[in-house]
């Protein structure tokens, strides 16, 4: 018999990754949908309401008035930071391995700003009002990944 | 026009690194030389595993190893004959509650080479080792128990332990 003080190969903790895991799909609606498969193309749509906002991402319904919204209209893939918050050092499942800076980007054509990552390599390059274009993914899907991010527009 | 999506896959996921704690260890360690380790309580006796490094009834640390016998009883059970995602086995399948020899408490393994329908409560069952250059300190080191032949416990021997 031995007891717990004594042996020394207690000396060394006893670990284990441990994945927690549930693979989902997720409808995405007639919408969300046809967002999704114009990114497919490296082109974006968006959505018209009633009272002539451009909203990108499309939405079903009008936030404003609850309506339902009109025809898809293309909008281009540049775009005015809106807002921004620098990451200096991104998580391992963030877009982005280097810094970078989370940002809402207002594309040319629309009236509402989309979340997503902006590779501008050091916060000083970083300024509200600034100028992106999308920078898209070597292969597209069909979801918001085959954005891979924007990029300075200034950036040759 | 482009085409239409309808679904997106949406992973949700964890990453933890487990740290089993002292006790724990001992007995996953133990796996990996073919040993069963279980920890005595200094105040009730029940010997426990694997161990947690207390005992839930006194509220005292668990301190002493205890070795155990590979072989037991199966005190409890349940057949599995629905086949779920991630299921190691081909149903139909029994796994079982075993109180191994020196044991207070059971543990809970697949039992194989033998019939769902024979099992039985009170049935005489051993441990099934991975090869030795197999060993890790993990459950898996144990393949699953087996019956070994003996006559069944009498219901008054674990009656205390379901």
């Amino acid at each position: 018999m031995t007891t717990a003080d004594a042996d020394p190969r207690q000396a060394t903790p006893l670990t284990a990754p441990h994945m927690l895991e549930y693979e989902y799909t997720r409808s995405v609606g007639p919408v969300i949908g046809r967002f999704f498969g114009a990114l497919q193309e490296r082109r974006v749509v968006g959505v018209r309401t009633a009272g002539g906002r451009g909203l990108v991402p499309p939405q079903e319904y009008d936030p404003e008035s609850g309506e339902p919204v009109g025809d898809f209209v293309d909008v281009a893939s540049a775009g005015v930071v809106t807002t921004w918050a620098w990451v200096h050092a991104p998580r391992p499942k963030h877009p982005l391995q280097r810094p970078f800076a989370w940002a809402l980007v207002q594309l040319d054509g629309a009236d509402t700003a989309m979340l997503h990552a902006v590779d501008a390599g050091d916060e000083s390059r970083m300024s509200t009002g600034m100028r992106v274009r999308i920078r898209w993914s070597a292969e597209t899907h069909g979801d918001i990944h085959d954005i891979a991010c924007f990029e300075p527009e200034d950036a040759r | 026009m482009s085409e239409q999506v309808y679904g997106i896959k949406v992973p949700i996921r964890l990453d933890y690194t487990y740290v089993v704690g002292t006790a724990p260890a001992r007995f996953l360690r133990g796996l990996a030389q073919g040993k069963i380790v279980g920890q005595r309580c200094p105040s009730c006796a029940k010997v426990y595993v694997p161990p947690r490094g207390s005992c839930p009834t006194c509220g005292v640390p668990t301190r002493d190893d205890v070795a155990l016998s590979d072989k037991g009883i199966v005190t409890t059970f349940c057949v599995v004959n629905i086949p779920f995602a991630g299921s190691a086995v081909k149903a139909p399948y029994v796994s079982a509650s075993v109180l191994l020899d020196g044991a207070d408490i059971p543990l809970f393994h697949l039992l194989q080479e033998v019939a769902t329908e024979d099992v039985r409560m009170g049935m005489r069952v051993e441990a099934v080792w991975v090869p030795n250059d197999e060993l890790q300190p993990s459950m898996n080191s144990i393949r699953y128990f087996r019956p070994t032949g003996e006559p069944d416990a009498p219901f008054e021997s674990f009656k205390e332990h379901l």
